[in-house]
């Protein structure tokens, strides 16, 4: 899932003051799970506000859609959307930017910084896994991203900076090369990682778009 | 002075600034290189040496402007945010500045994705405006971009590039404003066809009075064939070319259509040296540099002031 993290207080209260009707808007997927934008959230959102600005002053709403992700989703505030001068959004930059193109004549501010792609540890501990890279080598390394785990993103690693299983920038990072090579060997896999990996294709330094086969034709007529 | 560079004696004289450009080689041929330079020697004030244009891996622009130095013209070294990030590029500019170079152009550069190398990893630690700033910063404060103090700070006069011709236009001479608040000391913009935008563009500039801070020169690029011009028309980003343009080279014999594109080269340069607001102009001849001494001949701009 997308990991996010509510941004400082200020910096949200700065984005919104100068408007008089706010619509807070939570999202219920990702951001809801990992704690940072859900319909808790909001609500503590907005009461924080409401302390800072006294109810008179501005006047905060609250929704909290299924995913901002989703077009149709967010068609649920199309009938409630004259009622607000800004939108203040919890949900991942995707969303943020989704509600944004939905309402462009009114302004949308972010309430949480999108972190990573992660995976959930426990309660409120969360785990960057993947930098959708566009091109998974998962296969070759036994099912650990050198690009997300390895702080060099190092194709045919470890380097010379691992240090007893640990990666030079910490002794609190694992060295992924490490990990990697413990769980190949363990696997009886190693030939995965003798040949030399070639220089990446780094496609994910342009805008992307997923298609998925099946779907061209419609997509065509939709003419986006 | 900033830099004491050359061309920064000459902008400061009063002086109309001419300079020229230079491609280094793809490989390492020197020879090729040096004849390029050979043609500007006495023709310009300094040439721009290019970082890996259009994507395309060629000869390092330092590299190259050392050989361009060798060559008796002095060389405006191009950095371009695309291949390098904050680290190589203080110890590229520290690096030549040791070596002599004094002037500097800081760009964002191309996408990767056009050059011949689409899958590598676009750097752009650092953008053009943040660039300029880091420069300026070396040089007016002795810090690197991190705090650290220099041990002989780099003085580099500062140049960067506007595109009078991409839109918003309204937009863009708030941007050409910002690089000015960056510490741009001076101004090369993209190739000029459309002379109406352009006037309009240093209007503003005036009325901002941008132009007391800023050295402008715009570029100057002459036409070769109806096919360039089309080309450039049609398949280069943020390029203006008027339909008069076009015409005016399909309307003469097919044998002087190089001759006219220098004749419209030549009268915009004539135009440009009344302009208030305008200190020079930059001649990208492009793969054209022998070429270059005839255009400067023509245009009235020898013999180069020696400051």
């Amino acid at each position: 899932m997308i990991v996010a993290e509510r941004k400082p207080f200020d910096e949200i209260k700065n984005m919104v003051s100068g408007y008089k009707r706010v619509l807070t808007v939570g999202c219920g997927t990702c951001v809801a799970v990992c704690l940072a934008g859900g319909s808790k959230e909001v609500e503590t959102l907005n009461a924080e506000l409401n302390l800072a600005f006294g109810k008179d002053k501005i006047k905060f709403g609250a929704e909290t859609l299924e995913r901002q992700c989703d077009m149709e989703f967010l068609a649920e505030l199309d009938s409630k959307i004259d009622e607000y001068d800004a939108l203040l959004s919890m949900a991942c930059g995707a969303g943020i930017q989704f509600l944004a193109e939905r309402f462009p004549n009114k302004p949308v501010f972010p309430a949480v910084n999108t972190s990573f792609i992660g995976v959930n540890l426990d309660v409120g501990w969360y785990e960057e896994k993947c930098r959708a890279c566009g091109n998974c080598v998962l296969a070759m390394t036994g099912g650990i991203c050198p690009v997300t785990m390895c702080a060099k993103s190092l194709f045919n690693g470890p380097c010379g900076g691992t240090n007893q299983g640990k990666c030079e920038i910490s002794n609190d990072q694992p060295c992924a090369w490490y990990q990697i090579h413990e769980r190949l060997a363990a696997q009886g896999r190693l030939d995965q990682i003798i040949a030399i990996s070639p220089p990446n294709d780094w496609s994910n330094q342009k805008p992307r778009k997923v298609i998925q086969p099946g779907y061209e034709e419609r997509v065509k007529t939709l003419g986006r | 002075m900033k830099s004491g560079s050359k061309l920064e004696r000459i902008l400061n004289a009063g002086h109309f600034a001419f300079t020229g450009e230079v491609g280094p080689p793809r490989g390492a041929n020197v020879e090729a290189l040096k004849e390029k330079v050979a043609h500007l020697k006495g023709v310009v004030d300094m040439a721009n040496i290019t970082d890996n244009q259009t994507a395309m891996v060629r000869m390092s622009s330092w590299a190259a402007s050392l050989i361009c130095m060798e060559g008796g013209v002095e060389p405006n070294f191009q950095m371009v945010c695309r291949d390098r990030n904050r680290l190589a590029m203080q110890s590229d500019i520290l690096g030549a500045y040791a070596h002599g170079i004094h002037n500097m152009l800081c760009l964002s550069g191309d996408h990767q994705q056009f050059g011949d190398h689409p899958q590598s990893k676009g750097v752009f630690d650092l953008d053009s405006m943040q660039l300029i700033g880091m420069v300026k910063k070396m040089r007016d404060e002795g810090k690197f971009l991190g705090g650290a103090d220099i041990d002989v700070p780099p003085k580099i006069f500062i140049g960067a590039a506007a595109n009078p011709f991409a839109e918003p236009f309204e937009w863009r001479v708030h941007r050409l404003a910002k690089k000015v608040t960056a510490g741009a000391d001076f101004i090369q913009t993209q190739c000029v066809f459309n002379m109406e935008r352009i006037r309009e563009w240093i209007r503003q500039a005036n009325d901002m009075g941008l132009t007391d801070k800023v050295f402008i020169l715009p570029g100057i690029t002459p036409m070769k064939s109806v096919g360039m011009a089309k080309y450039m028309k049609n398949k280069v980003p943020g390029m203006d070319v008027p339909d008069e343009i076009i015409k005016r080279l399909q309307g003469v014999d097919k044998k002087k259509v190089a001759d006219e594109g220098i004749k419209i080269a030549c009268e915009q340069i004539q135009e440009f040296k009344e302009m208030k607001g305008v200190a020079g102009v930059h001649l990208m001849a492009i793969e054209w540099e022998h070429k270059v001494p005839e255009i400067a001949e023509r245009a009235g701009v020898l013999p180069r002031p020696e400051v």
